[in-house]
């Protein structure tokens, strides 16, 4: 069964920005958007691993930060034209408080 | 329920207009397509190589039945419609098939013209237009020797390249004395009958066609006076006439086209029309590239955001006939209040013309070396001030250094696996298939599927060249005001103008105000937009660091690999023992991999991690040393010499200079990154005649060089003045940041920006205007108020972002 991990409050996410956990299973990015949602992704660009927890974060979007290649965060798939998907994780958000569930996504 | 569309013409601009509306607006309308053609979209530009064997229909295929299917529109083809019924809303095609419409668009291009001269029906009488026709004529090269082909202008020499290229004897009918009379003088027009005629091609010239004769085929041409010519096959390419029948019988205003509005709307307001069957303000096209802008606006209509408009736009003619390199545009004639640059050169078969009135390029022709044509056009349709480059414009602006590029016929001979886009590794046989299976037309396109030229941009001329090959040597995409970004159709110029005047003082101010079309903007506008708020009300704009890049954010340079890297200010390259030991102790403290000098005069620590960041400048902090901004549109470095100090050659303290010049004006934010540099003679060891600012003494001053790059094309300085002390040095070099920080656009760097405004420009506000300087000089002082903090002693107090430097959470092995 899927064990939540909190991992902080959303306050310590700047709107329009993402904070980067640490697991074993790699680094994860947790993206806050302008309206207050929240997404995780595998922190590893699918061009060339770059850190998408660096990138501008626009609607529920990121530009990686090595060559702008544009991630919708809440299908983890790149934006067309470009190409390429990532691992997304559960995450929600209960009382303000951020939980990560490290059972990867589809 | 959904509302309905219908589109009466399956062809470039109404299917165009298509593709733009379900890229806005996907779900909005039932679509229905008419055509008369029994095809999908083809790229009628591209008859031309299928013609001459270079391509068949279906590397022309834009949009094939599938993609009808994919997208949900019904495609009635090969059915031409007959009726509109406006009162019913409803149109009928000539085999009965009736659709009901909401909206209407019509787009039923234009119909070649035939000259009713007597045995124009004869079997082996064609225009070229279709598919159909160039099946045709395909056909009857195989079997006949001799083609005839009426009109010299841009279609018939295409026409007769293609059946020379087929095999046939080809004789090229004129009306005229010129070929392309509408594109040409008759100097290039002389020039390009003759290369014309060495390829095999014979003239006619000035010959008006009597009748064609032959029983069932025609056999032969007779002209005016008597002459006859033997003639198996005979092309009629004598221009085209907007297809207008359908609207008139609809009772749609005409003229000579459909008439319509800026928003591509006809006299009934329910009936859209694109294409070559339009008239606007007087103008009907014939070229794709206007009528993809109708097209844009025309969806954005359709879709009702309701605020595009179609202006009237300039077009630009190239022939694609291989191995003859042509362009031409605008007024090319002139009357007698322009004057004309010619250069004419026949041994090397290279004629270029260009006509100018008030300094303002009208028109141009190139002949035989047409590389420079984009510029031209663009120098044309900008109304450029071209003052200052009067005396090189003839040489083109090919002639700049450019580094690893360059080669103006390069795209031809360039084979599919040669690297075109060094920064992204896409070669040209990546940019072919996604220019040919995607059906792209824009450069901005091209750049987006397959990320050429979209970083340095540096290949970009490669890239429009090898567009141009593979769509046929034609496509001059540029519409007038290019808007920021896809986010709003606003200009950088429009924007700052709006920030000026009605006081926004965030980036949100601003997108709030310019109703942007997303939430939150994107990569490209915010950044942008976050400095034009800064540079227009320092000390009261809200700076976001979300709107930053993440080299600005967190003051220090992204590596490949996740790192940073790390550069203290090294003041005009002057350095102290305690300095470097401060360096190399944080360097070893740190383990830092490693330790570079840089192009800049200055040390550069390579591979630190996120985290450690803040204590890396902590200890630099310590030593007395500041963040570089190696990472910023801000002011870089000031490279120096020894100077008088120490050289023998040396006539002022370029070191000391250098250094005063650094402290004044490090911290600001400007448009891109800006260097500068002092040299203490002419010999220029600082090299600051490739900078934005730079600085030679001489023994009696000073002299101040700007708008200089060494980067992705090298473009020296121009000289802006001669000055004596060194406070006017100071002063110049003060006002001259100024000007650039307010009227560049983003990411725009000083020797593009001096090249669009003009050095003139630049010396009339700063060098004859002492009062407009002063103002300058002082706004500029007073923004450094604000700026001139360090960034990195503000982040080592943990004042700002602490929470870019630490990870959100750890969760170590004991937790999972
Ligand atoms: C470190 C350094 C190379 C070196 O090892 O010497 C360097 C490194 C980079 N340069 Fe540079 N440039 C460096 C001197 C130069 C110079 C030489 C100079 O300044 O005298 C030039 C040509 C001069 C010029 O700018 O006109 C130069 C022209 C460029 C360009 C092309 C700019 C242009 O307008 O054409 C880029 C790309 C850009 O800015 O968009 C670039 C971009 C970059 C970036 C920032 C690429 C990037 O976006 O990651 C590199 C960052 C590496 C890093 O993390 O440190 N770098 N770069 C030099 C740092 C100097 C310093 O002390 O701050
Ligand atoms: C050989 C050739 C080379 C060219 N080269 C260039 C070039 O290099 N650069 C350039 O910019 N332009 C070039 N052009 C011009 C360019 O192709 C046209 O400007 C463009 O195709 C016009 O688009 P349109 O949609 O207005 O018309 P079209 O593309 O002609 O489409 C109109 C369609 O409507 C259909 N139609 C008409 N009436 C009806 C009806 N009543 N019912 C149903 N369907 C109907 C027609 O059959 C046709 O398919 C070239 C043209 C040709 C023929
Ligand atoms: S340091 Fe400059 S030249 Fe070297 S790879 Fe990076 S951007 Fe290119
Ligand atoms: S690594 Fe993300 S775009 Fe290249």
């Amino acid at each position: 069964m899927s064990e939540w991990f909190e991992i902080g409050s959303i306050g310590d996410i700047p709107r329009l920005s993402a904070r980067v956990v640490e697991t074993n299973q790699g680094s994860i990015a947790i993206f806050r958007t302008w309206g207050d949602e929240v997404f995780a992704l595998r922190d590893r660009c699918p061009h060339k691993a770059g850190p998408l927890s660096q990138g501008i974060v626009h609607g529920t979007r990121v530009t990686c930060p090595l060559h702008n290649l544009v991630m919708d965060l809440t299908a983890g798939k790149a934006v067309a034209p470009d190409e390429g998907c990532v691992a997304r994780y559960p995450v929600k958000v209960e009382n303000s408080r951020v939980f990560l569930s490290l059972e990867c996504g589809p | 329920m959904k509302q309905k569309l219908v589109l009466v013409g399956n062809g470039m601009a109404g299917m165009r207009t298509l593709e733009e509306l379900l890229a806005i607006a996907p779900d909005r309308y039932d679509i229905t397509v008419f055509g008369a053609e029994p095809h999908g979209n083809y790229n009628r530009i591209l008859l031309s190589p299928v013609l001459a064997g270079e391509k068949t229909l279906e590397d022309i295929m834009l949009n094939g039945e599938q993609w009808y299917a994919d997208n949900g529109i019904t495609l009635q083809k090969g059915k031409e419609v007959v009726k509109i019924d406006r009162c019913n809303r409803k149109v009928t095609a000539s085999d009965g098939t009736a659709e009901s419409y909401d909206r209407l668009l019509l787009a039923t291009g234009a119909d070649p013209i035939m000259i009713p001269v007597p045995g124009h029906d004869l079997e082996g009488v064609t225009t070229f237009r279709k598919i159909e026709d160039v099946n045709a004529m395909l056909e009857f090269s195989r079997n006949s020797r001799n083609a005839v082909v009426i009109g010299g202008g841009l279609l018939g020499l295409e026409a007769a390249y293609g059946l020379l290229r087929q095999g046939m004897y080809v004789t090229v009918v004129h009306l005229l004395d010129t070929l392309m009379e509408r594109q040409l003088d008759s100097e290039a027009g002389t020039m390009l009958k003759r290369s014309l005629e060495e390829s095999g091609i014979q003239f006619l010239m000035g010959a008006e066609t009597e009748s064609f004769t032959g029983k069932d085929r025609v056999e032969g041409v007779r002209f005016k006076g008597g002459l006859r010519i033997a003639a198996d096959l005979v092309v009629m390419a004598v221009g085209i006439r907007p297809n207008i029948a359908l609207a008139q019988q609809a009772g749609i205003y005409c003229e000579r086209g459909i008439l319509v509005n800026d928003t591509m709307q006809t006299y009934d307001p329910r009936i859209y029309a694109v294409g070559e069957c339009v008239q606007h303000r007087n103008q009907t096209y014939g070229f794709v590239a206007p009528l993809f802008n109708q097209a844009s606006v025309c969806a954005n209509h359709l879709a009702e955001l309701g605020y595009a408009k179609f202006h009237t736009t300039l077009s630009s003619a190239k022939l694609k006939v291989t191995g003859i390199d042509l362009f031409s545009a605008g007024d090319f004639i002139g009357d007698d209040t322009t004057e004309e640059v010619v250069m004419k050169d026949v041994s090397r078969g290279v004629y270029k013309k260009i006509v100018i009135k008030d300094n303002r390029i009208q028109g141009a022709i190139l002949y035989g070396d047409a590389a420079d044509g984009a510029w031209y056009f663009e120098l044309l349709r900008d109304q450029t001030d071209i003052r200052d480059i009067r005396a090189t414009l003839l040489v083109g602006q090919s002639h700049l250094g450019d580094s690893g590029h360059g080669g103006k016929n390069l795209a031809a001979s360039m084979s599919d696996d040669k690297e075109v886009c060094g920064c992204n590794g896409v070669c040209k046989g990546d940019i072919v298939k996604a220019i040919t299976t995607k059906g792209l037309f824009t450069l901005d396109e091209v750049r987006s599927h397959t990320k050429a030229s979209s970083s340095c941009g540096s290949c970009t001329g490669l890239v429009e060249q090898i567009m141009a090959h593979t769509l046929g040597g034609d496509y001059s995409e540029t519409p007038k005001l290019k808007p920021l970004c896809k986010c709003s159709d606003y200009t950088h110029d429009e924007i700052r103008q709006v920030i000026k005047v009605q006081r926004l003082t965030s980036y949100r101010a601003v997108m709030e105000y310019l109703e942007y079309r997303t939430l939150d903007g994107c990569h490209i506008c915010r950044p942008a937009l976050n400095y034009y708020v800064i540079a227009a009300w320092p000390g009261e704009a809200l700076d976001d660091p979300q709107s930053r890049y993440i080299n600005e954010r967190v003051h220090a340079n992204i590596q490949k690999d996740g790192t940073f890297s790390v550069i203290p200010r090294i003041w005009g390259g002057v350095t102290t023992p305690k300095e470097l030991r401060a360096i190399a102790e944080a360097a070893e403290k740190y383990q830092v991999p490693t330790v570079k000098i840089t192009g800049g005069q200055r040390i550069d620590l390579l591979g630190v991690k996120k985290e450690v960041l803040p204590h890396i400048w902590e200890d630099l902090n310590r030593a007395g040393m500041v963040s570089g901004f190696a990472y910023g549109k801000s002011l870089r470095t000031v490279k120096t010499c020894v100077g008088q100090e120490w050289c023998r050659f040396g006539t002022q303290d370029s070191t000391s200079m250098g250094v005063k010049l650094e402290k004044l004006t490090w911290g600001s934010w400007m448009p891109h990154k800006f260097k500068m540099a002092v040299s203490g003679c002419p010999r220029n060891c600082a090299e600051a005649t490739v900078k934005d600012f730079g600085v030679v003494a001489v023994e009696s001053g000073w002299e101040l060089h700007v708008g200089g790059n060494a980067g992705v094309k090298v473009r020296p300085t121009e000289l802006l003045c001669k000055v004596e002390t060194e406070q006017e040095v100071v002063e110049y070099c003060c006002a001259f940041i100024q000007l650039y920080r307010e009227n560049a656009h983003y990411l725009e760097r000083t020797a593009p920006w001096i090249e669009r405004v003009g050095l003139f420009y630049a010396k009339q506000q700063i060098v004859e205007d002492a009062g407009n300087r002063k103002a300058l000089h002082d706004r500029f002082l007073d923004s450094q108020k604000y700026a001139q903090k360090d960034p990195w002693a503000e982040r080592v107090r943990g004042e700002k972002d602490a929470h870019e430097f630490a990870p959100l959470k750890q969760l170590s092995s004991r937790h999972v």
